[in-house]
């Protein structure tokens, strides 16, 4: 578990309301209204998403919604930026392969 | 706000027309800066900001400010930020959120798209943009292994989202935001391994390097990262000694265990909307690169636009409110909310201040390069 | 690695760059008191040192870019300075705490922190492990915004070396 419980200027995090989201299938629980990539890496998830060409690893690098190295398909839609877009109940969060394919399934 | 293709009745991409006194692009310290103090005069200011949450960088920054009294020094840039945002709800600014500024017509015609549907376009009597800068990259092989990211995305994730983006970290760049984010990365609970500087020497401010060394990270100056290794995620990172030309020494590779490899290599200031609205270009190596021309009273070489903080020039987050107020305060007495006399000696406290902040051996060359902009021929 | 290197290479100030500088002054060894040390030798803007002290023992000036300097007739060793110091370079020494151990006084933001009569391993400005210490004191104060005050009794042959804590593990 990546969460930073304790922090000696921040102060503990307080428990909030959680709600469950899928990603790869898996069921994971998050705080609720935070941001998709914060609640992955709070998982310790290794990478995101992979490359088309060399099927590469990509995870977050500017953390603030400008480089799309964190996208990921959300509900249905491919190249979600991850690192600014908040969970929501029932959000269904998927990996996707160069520029992700549209629908479900 | 959830992802969605289709829109709900009676939803559409509306074109409406408003019309303002004051637009402010950007609501980190410089732009509230700049509406607060124009919201102080009476002119009616709207704020405008692509995120969900207001603050910019600001409520990164949980270390104590330096600087005076007046420049609020010995207070947390967090705290700074808190009282930022009630000044902004005293003083009932209107604050528009999860709203994209994505063009500047006619010098007054400001395009906004809201929670990624609605197109509005407000016609602006004065605009300040307050957009900020960008994190520089440096590449090397491995450089896109999850694991690699902008100091400033480790430093989102630890002190706004409150996670370790890893446990273990290589620090590139030692300037103010490569030590500072190594500290907070210490603070955070993370195992800071080195920090990498290819310059002879350490650029970050004597006592935040003081404050990382004590707790055992080592500084390599005249070392730079040859490459990360791993298979998922950074694994490894290895770097070595430069010569004079920058040059890789062979046999003073080093290796290291991380599985974050931080990337602070300096800010480059946002000035895409700038110059589409036709601003002057001015390019300040010491400053970030290209920025727009302005004068001392922050209105660049269109009369109806003002700029302040990082997009007129990379500084600090003290500098950045100073030069908010400046333009907020010449961009309301421009539209005539303030006499003459008033805004002379307005003009000259937040000058005072600005010129105390870039005092020293580390203002010198800032002070110098905004110099250069203000005192530049224009053609 | 050369500790003598200097601040703009080792990211520490070396003892000799700390003698040189017009702020840092050690207590001496027939010295009783508690001391304000200041280890700031660049001069960038910044004054709260000098606006905390209520003895007005701190001198900046009003070039705020100056080396501060405390004026030990007039410092009391309240420690306000230490929690103020935007940049965490000023802490208490005393030679003199009793017959075997000399008394740090220093700010530390890190979790968790120690308790009273806790024995705890003390650091050298390189981050290098020296000694082990007694924690007298473990001050939280509203005032110094979670900037945490530390009292530690540490032997005295280490008087000048001693500036900090070595962290503590996390659970």
């Amino acid at each position: 578990m990546n969460r930073i419980v304790d922090h000696p200027i921040l102060g503990h995090l307080e428990e909030t309301e959680m709600v469950t989201i899928t990603v790869d299938g898996e069921k994971i629980q998050a705080r609720k209204g935070e941001m998709i990539a914060a609640a992955l890496i709070a998982t310790g998830k290794q990478y995101f998403r992979r490359t088309i060409k060399l099927v590469e690893p990509r995870g977050i690098y500017c953390g603030i919604g400008r480089c799309t190295d964190c996208v990921m398909k959300v509900n249905g839609i491919p190249n979600i930026r991850t690192c600014i877009t908040p969970v929501e109940e029932g959000m269904v969060i998927e990996s996707q392969i160069g520029v992700g394919t549209w629908g479900r399934g | 706000m959830s992802p969605r293709l289709v829109l709900a009745p009676g939803e559409g991409v509306e074109q409406r027309m408003e019309k303002r006194e004051i637009v402010v692009i950007g609501a980190g310290p410089a732009g509230l800066s700049a509406a607060i103090e124009a919201a102080r005069t009476g002119a009616q200011v709207l704020l405008v900001d692509e995120n969900s949450k207001p603050g910019g960088q600001l409520f990164k920054q949980i270390h104590k400010f330096f600087g005076s009294k007046e420049h609020q020094a010995g207070t947390r840039g967090i705290n700074i930020g808190t009282h930022l945002l009630s000044e902004a709800e005293n003083l009932a600014i209107e604050v528009w959120l999860n709203s994209e500024v994505c063009g500047i017509f006619n010098q007054q015609d400001v395009w906004i798209v809201r929670d990624k549907m609605h197109s509005v376009t407000v016609q602006a009597e004065r605009i300040i943009i307050a957009t900020g800068a960008t994190e520089n990259s440096v590449n090397f092989p491995g450089w896109t292994l999850p694991g690699v990211m902008g100091a400033g995305a480790a430093q989102t994730m630890i002190n706004l989202h409150r996670v370790l983006p890893g446990k273990s970290v290589l620090m590139i760049g030692s300037g103010n935001v490569g030590v500072i984010v190594s500290y907070q990365l210490l603070q955070a609970g993370a195992d800071v391994k080195a920090v990498v500087e290819a310059a002879p020497r350490l650029g970050g401010y004597g006592v935040h390097t003081a404050k990382v060394r004590r707790a055992g990270v080592p500084f390599y100056t005249s070392h730079t990262v040859l490459e990360a290794h791993g298979k998922e995620h950074v694994e490894s990172v290895v770097i070595a000694e430069v010569d004079s030309s920058w040059k890789p020494i062979p046999g003073t590779e080093k290796e290291f265990a991380v599985d974050t490899i931080c990337i602070a290599a300096g800010l480059t200031p946002l000035v895409e909307l700038s110059f589409a609205a036709g601003c002057e270009v001015f390019y300040s190596p010491a400053l970030g690169g290209l920025i727009p021309w302005h004068d001392e009273q922050m209105k660049t070489s269109v009369d109806s636009i003002y700029i302040a903080g990082d997009v007129s020039g990379v500084e600090e987050a003290s500098t950045a409110m100073e030069e908010g107020k400046m333009a907020g305060i010449s961009a309301a007495t421009s539209i005539g909310y303030v006499s003459s006399d008033d805004y002379s000696t307005k003009y000259i406290q937040i000058a005072q201040r600005l010129a105390s902040l870039r005092s020293g051996v580390f203002g010198q060359k800032r002070m110098d390069a905004k110099l250069a902009i203000v005192n530049h021929q224009r053609g | 690695m050369d500790k003598n290197a200097g601040l703009k290479i080792t990211g520490a100030p070396s003892l000799e760059e700390l003698h040189a500088s017009a702020c840092y002054r050690l207590p001496s060894k027939d010295c009783n008191k508690t001391l304000a040390v200041i280890e700031c030798i660049e001069g960038i803007p910044c004054n709260p040192c000098e606006t905390a002290c209520p003895q007005h023992a701190i001198t900046i000036g009003s070039e705020i870019t100056n080396i501060p300097v405390v004026d030990w007739d007039l410092c009391t060793g309240c420690g306000l300075c230490v929690a103020a110091c935007p940049g965490l370079a000023i802490y208490l020494k005393n030679y003199n705490y009793n017959e075997e151990t000399s008394l740090i006084t220093f700010p530390f933001e890190y979790y968790p922190l120690p308790e009273v009569g806790q024995s705890v391993t003390m650091a050298n400005r390189f981050g290098e492990e020296i000694c082990v210490g007694t924690v007298l004191k473990v001050l939280t104060l509203k005032r110094n915004d979670k900037t945490a005050v530390i009292s530690v009794s540490y032997p005295k042959e280490f008087f000048e070396d001693v500036i900090t804590m070595k962290r503590l593990k996390r659970e």
